[in-house]
């Protein structure tokens, strides 16, 4: 009796165990499931390389070239912002801060990734989007740049708490040993143990990344949601992820329109595993 | 001297830079209190929407969101604590772990629109659930879930080595161990987690856009295959689609927002700082 | 001594590996009923690896691999032996007392419980308590966290734990490594006491501790037994120039 109840039990938590894969293979297989049918109307070159999205259009247009790029700027804008920042807090926090304010500090970053994205967008609609409309004097503020800064803001406690773990996981004795040398604090930071802790925060600026691209609502709030290839920061853009959240509901289930979408959904699934294995990898590396 | 005046420079740039990642946080914060504070009252909590949510309150906006982080975690609480007891009591370090290692950081990383799609085609659509509180307490329980399973993994593993060793060699099974030596301890680390995860979902609208959000719907659900209202997405149609809307009310929906995700994650942070301090071992 | 005595533990032939470490090399060697055994040696020697084996603890190391077989009482430990009824006679007493931060009594009760016994705890724990000499200082504080006693007490309590699921071999594995000399004297007065009823191993570093309580003592180097004799033998007139030199000078 005791030992049927503990083989229950185990195999329960083996099965437990197990879940987190088969949910992945479970979110690829229903993805796939819906998607697959969209390229028995669309060939897969017209829609990876298509400089047209006009869904509800007669003919209908499925290029995904706007999305794909417009995920992409915005990426690129707010990395250009979040990485600079954010693994200059990580050392802050890891190498220079009383370690009376660290906690705080901390608390503060890990506050950040606590805020909804629905809030930042809409605190980003309404202040920052003006902003950007006024000081670039343009027709309207939702554009790449407003959507590139909210979105680094999103990154940050991941780039931060990520890169300040690898900074601190580097070995006091390098640290030791170059200012035994005679070098100062700050150069034993940028000569020695930036370079140890560099797969760390590789690693981080790619977890950053992977919450960027597949962030979604404060992007649709704030970027303007034009489906047309972006040439600067300050046109309006269209993500991917924008795209499936504000085309969704008006698709017709079973439409090209429908599996469209959730093909879209598979190559951001694609993106972020690829990011997520390759961080991971990284992360490993430092353990070892 | 030139190295040192370098390395103040350099200091002072850092701390601006953890400045401006902070500061933020706060002001997000000071707006949407000092803006939306106005709009609090009994019938703003209490009163479902009207004229078209141009006024009234969001109260049933506040339950659905009640119901859906309650249900996401009682579904993945289970779930989640038992896939951390395997990997930190039973897994052996093969290729099979490493296998579901790589899984739980994936599924950690799936962007929310994309659960979103995955609660539509799995639940709405396939096991037939439509529209409903459970399909998205179902997608944001599958959400919540890498959290939690690394939450229990690190709590467990805090435990001492030597508390199973004692107990297994007292004679009691591997199941006893865990059960009555290493659990219990494990226990209140667990609990901040699932707080801390718990947290997250709730402010989370990409799921639930699809799966179980409903535009404008003033009465509450009566069962699980109801749509309910929620929160977050409460925000967005009001933000983005109700043109006309008076100030306040937007953001006083985002200060109960905030209010409800910040609230949890402070009392999972102090949760965390209070029990370190407490532990013995 | 006992004219003949009664085999109890057996060991034949036996290997133990860490991955490619061999750490006990073809041990033959025999534990009598009722007798305290002490087992001395350098570090690394091998003694509380073979000490982790009697009742299985090393099956937890994913590396352990062993060749060879143990008995106890003529049955092998491996293969005639649930592991759970293994470790019930043969319990064991770690080198750092390790109570679990719960109360006194719930500490004792710990191995009766998982066992299924609910009725006549009371007197198991008192019993228990009493046998490991430390029912006086604890008695009216059976119910305060087990963390609050002096590191003597805990090592007690962990040998009144041990000795709750009625065993009938005791392995004390360095049991007073981090104790004071007045607490290791309580300590040694409990163990002679037991050996009234039960088999006891000691794993010892003190050589002087081995002589003190020992009926025979045993000489490991480097994963082999040297020697093994009756104390008195081992300590004034050892067989092997090894055993000498370890009693006399320790090396390391």
């Amino acid at each position: 009796m005791k030992k049927l109840k503990e083989f229950i039990i185990e195999k329960a938590i083996f099965l437990s165990g197990s879940l987190s894969i088969i949910f992945v293979v479970l979110i690829f297989v229903f993805l796939v499931k819906e998607g697959v049918l969209f390229f028995k109307y669309v060939p897969p070159k017209d829609f990876l390389m298509g400089n047209n999205w006009y869904p509800l259009s007669t003919p209908e247009q499925f290029g995904m070239l706007p999305l794909i790029l417009g995920s992409l700027l915005v990426t690129i804008g707010s990395m250009l912002i979040s990485i600079p920042l954010g693994v200059a807090c990580a050392f802050y926090i890891a190498e220079v801060v009383n370690p009376k304010f660290k906690d705080i500090l901390k608390t503060g970053v890990e506050l950040l990734a606590a805020i909804p994205s629905v809030v930042i967008g809409f605190v980003g609609m309404i202040t920052l989007v003006p902003w950007v409309k006024s000081i670039f004097n343009l027709p309207t503020g939702l554009t790449a740049l407003s959507g590139s800064i909210m979105l680094a803001f999103m990154a940050m406690p991941t780039i931060v708490s990520i890169a300040e773990d690898a900074i601190t996981a580097v070995p006091r004795r390098y640290k030791e040993a170059a200012l035994a040398l005679g070098a100062t604090h700050w150069q034993a930071m940028y000569k020695v143990i930036i370079v140890a802790a560099a797969p760390g925060i590789f690693a981080a600026v790619m977890l950053g990344v992977g919450r960027v691209i597949g962030e979604t609502m404060a992007v649709m709030m704030i970027t303007g949601n034009a489906a047309v290839i972006p040439h600067t920061f300050l046109e309006p853009v269209r993500t991917l992820t924008a795209t499936i959240a504000a085309e969704m509901g008006e698709s017709i289930r079973g439409s090209n329109h429908y599996y469209a979408l959730f093909v879209v959904g598979i190559i951001l699934f694609i993106i972020t595993f690829i990011i997520n294995f390759v961080a991971d990898v990284f992360l490993h590396r430092i353990k070892k | 001297m030139n190295s040192r005046v370098s390395q103040k420079i350099a200091f002072t740039v850092l701390f601006l830079s953890a400045l401006v990642t902070i500061l933020p946080v706060l002001l997000i914060i000071v707006v949407i209190v000092k803006n939306g504070i106005s709009a609090i009252s009994w019938e703003f909590l209490t009163a479902a929407p009207t004229n078209g949510m141009r006024s009234g309150g969001i109260f049933p906006a506040i339950v659905g969101t009640f119901y859906l982080a309650l249900g996401a975690t009682a579904i993945s609480l289970p779930l989640g604590v038992m896939g951390g007891i395997y990997l930190s009591e039973y897994s052996k370090d093969n290729m099979f772990t490493r296998i579901l290692k790589l899984g739980i950081v994936n599924l950690a990383g799936v962007p929310s629109i994309v659960y979103g799609l995955f609660g539509l085609s799995l639940f709405v659509i396939y096991l037939k659930f439509g529209v409903s509180l459970i399909s998205g307490c179902l997608t944001l329980a599958i959400m919540e879930l890498p959290s939690i399973i690394t939450a229990t993994q690190a709590a467990l593993h805090s435990v001492p080595r030597s508390f199973r060793e004692v107990s297994l060699s007292l004679g009691a099974t591997k199941w006893q161990t865990i059960r009555h030596s290493v659990l219990p301890h494990a226990l209140p680390g667990i609990i901040t987690g699932a707080v801390l995860s718990n947290a997250r979902i709730t402010g989370e609208t990409a799921p639930i856009l699809f799966t179980v959000a409903a535009f404008y719907l003033p009465h509450l659900p009566s069962s699980v295959l109801d749509q309910v209202m929620a929160l977050p997405y409460h925000l967005y149609v009001i933000s983005t689609q109700i043109p006309g809307i008076s100030k306040s009310t937007t953001y006083g929906t985002a200060l109960v927002l905030i209010v409800f995700t910040l609230s949890l994650n402070l009392f999972g942070i102090i949760l965390r700082t209070y029990l370190r301090r407490q532990k013995k071992w | 001594m006992v004219e003949t005595p009664k085999v109890k533990i057996q060991a034949n032939n036996f290997n133990v590996f860490f991955g490619k470490n061999q750490v006990v090399k073809s041990l033959n060697m025999e534990v009598y009923s009722n007798e305290i055994l002490g087992i001395i040696g350098p570090a690394n020697s091998g003694k509380t690896t073979f000490l982790k084996t009697l009742n299985r603890l090393n099956d937890l190391d994913d590396d352990f691999r062993m060749e060879g077989s143990i008995l106890l009482d003529g049955r092998d430990i491996n293969s005639q032996f649930d592991v759970i009824d293994l470790r019930k006679k043969v319990s064991i007493i770690f080198a750092m007392p390790l109570p679990l931060p719960i109360s006194i009594f719930d500490n004792v009760a710990y191995g009766p419980k998982m066992h299924g016994i609910k009725k006549g705890l009371d007197e198991i724990v008192e019993r228990s308590l009493k046998a490991a000499y430390i029912w006086e200082e604890v008695k009216d504080r059976l119910h305060e966290s087990a963390l609050n006693l002096s590191g003597g007490q805990q090592q007690r309590l962990c040998i009144a734990r041990s000795l709750a699921i009625e065993p009938e071999v005791v392995l004390f594995d360095e049991p007073c490594s981090g104790l004071d000399p007045i607490s290791t004297a309580k300590v040694e007065e409990a163990m002679m006491e037991l050996k009234k009823k039960y088999t006891i191993i000691l794993v010892t570093n003190n050589v002087k501790q081995a002589a003190r309580v020992s009926d025979r003592v045993a000489f490991f180097l480097m994963g082999e037994l040297i020697e093994l004799d009756s104390t008195e033998k081992m300590f004034t007139n050892p067989s092997n120039k090894k055993t000498i030199d370890y009693i006399s000078g320790r090396f390391g």
